[in-house]
């Protein structure tokens, strides 16, 4: 039991460190694709992270949440479009809108349970989809480039590089730690009895319904956030990001790794994205291989990666 | 008889054609101990579910402690001190025995909109959950996983979790379910101990365990009550008798 906690508690501090490390091995090795890689999977395990709360900890099936990264990075564009170049500004428009659609959303979600609940999801975050599709003022279909990325008065640059990366770094560490103090809360315990057992909660005297909708509009607004850094990190933003299959991408993200981990997420992100990248460049028909291995997780790796890795220390 | 804690008014549910409770009247007495029987599908959990809110009446009025709780969600009735245990074991399986009980300290706390400070470092819930416990002779297993602890253990903690919540009246659907004997009887002390200090309404099969505990006991046939007397009366009630006709031996045998 302890030798396995070591082993995960292992892992996990390996990520932290060799994500801390990147840009430095990246520069002294020249290679400058690798933390271009790695700065969009650390926007994407925040994304993942932020999904693992309400889906591995609450229960909550979204197959929506692509929605807060399109949210998040339109507000960015848009407002920079409109001459609003300071992230002081839009980072909070960010995350404001994000927390609001998630508020709305969320409230007539968990009105319903199970499939409908990912149905239903789903289907807002179509809307979204094709609300962004319909801004032809803003690109429509094409999309909207962000000529200039947020400005934080000097304080830190998002064009260079290094800073971009540890500023995305910082945001990932942050939602970790976020996540990690909210789960063992009595809101988070709170989320998690709801999660294993509704009516007993009810039972007790907790109303389901307003617990589970805070912890929606948390996890929407810290992928919103997620959206942001993705806008700053393309330079670009449209429809795309929040199409169905993006969301679908992020519960891949979330399973492979781990639900209801903490670092599951971030794992599941990297193994996700790096796996895409190379089975990318070797063979156009990459899903094809991604599928099986994808299904060989999900279907001896209960608990995704790092499950698996707890297991296989024990025996 | 003093203003009852619990005063149940021609209830009536329906599944479509099934009533399953037919114009049901019940007065339950601050401090007493009322047992609930009746043979198979004679619509006890379903009565148990409309009184703790899982189940909506089709008709009819249910009032606790003076007020009328026939629309109140089950959360607020617990509030109000209304507590349950389930009929099958159905806590948080993944969480220790001392999480699951101070998850109902927590409920009983007011509302849990702390999203920062680590619960279980918080000191009185801890305390409150050990003291639930210690109450159900449990303390000793607080930190050990639900899913590892024992059927009968379970069944206690049922009771930890119901009582964290201090009611002022609990429900008990088939406590003795699926235990042994010996089990049973520390099930029985426990019961005893307990209605010193809440009124208790306990559904259950167990016919030693009733006619040992309760101060009145109603039978249920069809939805209906067909019976509502202390429980000598109730042993030689004709009616009680032809009900169980079958089961017959139920009653007075085991009684």
């Amino acid at each position: 039991m302890t030798s396995s906690f070591n082993l995960r508690n292992g892992v996990a501090a390996a990520v932290v460190i060799g994500l801390l490390l990147l840009p430095l091995f990246s520069q002294a090795t020249g290679n400058v694709f690798l933390l271009t890689l790695f700065t969009r999977i650390v926007i994407f395990a925040l994304a993942a992270v932020s999904l693992n709360l309400i889906m591995g900890y609450g229960g909550m099936m979204s197959f929506g949440h692509a929605a807060y990264l399109g949210i998040g990075g339109y507000a960015v564009g848009i407002l920079a479009a409109e001459g609003f170049g300071s992230g002081f500004v839009q980072w909070p428009v960010a995350l404001f809108a994000s927390a609001l659609f998630a508020l709305v959303i969320g409230a007539l979600s968990l009105r319903t349970r199970g499939v409908y609940f990912i149905m239903i999801t789903l289907a807002f975050a179509q809307m979204a989809y094709y609300v962004a599709s319909g801004l032809s003022r803003y690109g429509g279909d094409d999309g909207l480039t962000v000529y200039k990325r947020s400005t934080f008065g000097g304080l830190i640059n998002l064009s260079n590089r290094f800073q971009f990366y540890y500023l995305c770094l910082f945001c990932l560490f942050g939602g970790i730690f976020l996540v990690w103090r909210i789960v063992n809360s009595r809101f988070g315990l709170v989320v998690q009895g709801l999660r294993a057992n509704e009516q007993r909660m009810q039972a007790i005297g907790f109303p389901a319904a307003r617990y589970q909708l805070a912890c929606f509009v948390i996890a929407g607004t810290m992928c919103g956030l997620a959206g942001a850094l993705l806008a700053n990190n393309t330079d670009f933003i449209s429809p795309a990001v929040m199409y169905w299959t993006r969301s679908g991408d992020l519960m891949v993200m979330v399973i492979l790794g781990g639900m209801g981990s903490l670092f599951g997420p971030v794992v599941g992100a990297i193994v996700y994205l790096v796996l895409e990248e190379f089975l990318s460049q070797v063979t156009e028909y990459w899903a094809m291989v991604m599928g099986p291995l994808l299904l060989l997780i999900v279907l001896f790796g209960r608990g995704g990666i790092l499950g698996l890795i707890g297991r296989f220390s024990r025996g | 008889m003093a203003e009852p804690l619990l005063r149940v008014e021609n209830l009536v549910r329906r599944f479509g054609g099934i009533v399953a409770t037919d114009n049901l009247s019940l007065d339950i007495a601050p401090g007493e101990l009322h047992a609930i029987i009746g043979p198979n599908g004679a619509g006890k959990t379903t009565l148990i579910s409309q009184l703790i809110g899982q189940l909506r009446p089709t008709a009819g009025t249910i009032r606790f402690a003076g007020e009328d709780i026939t629309d109140l969600p089950a959360w607020k009735r617990s509030r109000l001190g209304l507590a349950r245990s389930f009929q099958i074991t159905s806590l948080l399986p993944n969480f220790t025995a001392a999480d699951n009980v101070a998850l109902a300290a927590q409920a009983r706390d007011g509302h849990s909109f702390h999203f920062f400070a680590n619960a279980r470092k918080e000191k009185p819930l801890r305390e409150a959950a050990h003291a639930a416990l210690e109450r159900v002779g449990l303390l000793g297993r607080a930190d050990v996983k639900v899913s590892e602890l024992s059927h009968g253990e379970q069944r206690e903690l049922e009771l930890a979790v119901a009582l964290a919540t201090k009611p002022q009246l609990l429900l008990l659907d088939e406590p003795m379910a699926g235990l042994g004997a010996t089990e049973s009887a520390r099930m029985v002390k426990l019961l005893a101990a307990l209605r010193q200090e809440v009124t208790i309404v306990l559904v259950e099969h167990d016919m030693n365990a009733v006619f040992a505990l309760a101060d009145r006991i109603t039978v249920l046939v069809y939805g209906r009550v067909i019976a509502s007397d202390v429980p000598a009366a109730i042993r030689t009630n004709e009616e009680v008798k032809r009900a169980y006709l079958g089961d017959q031996h139920v009653v007075t045998s085991h009684g």
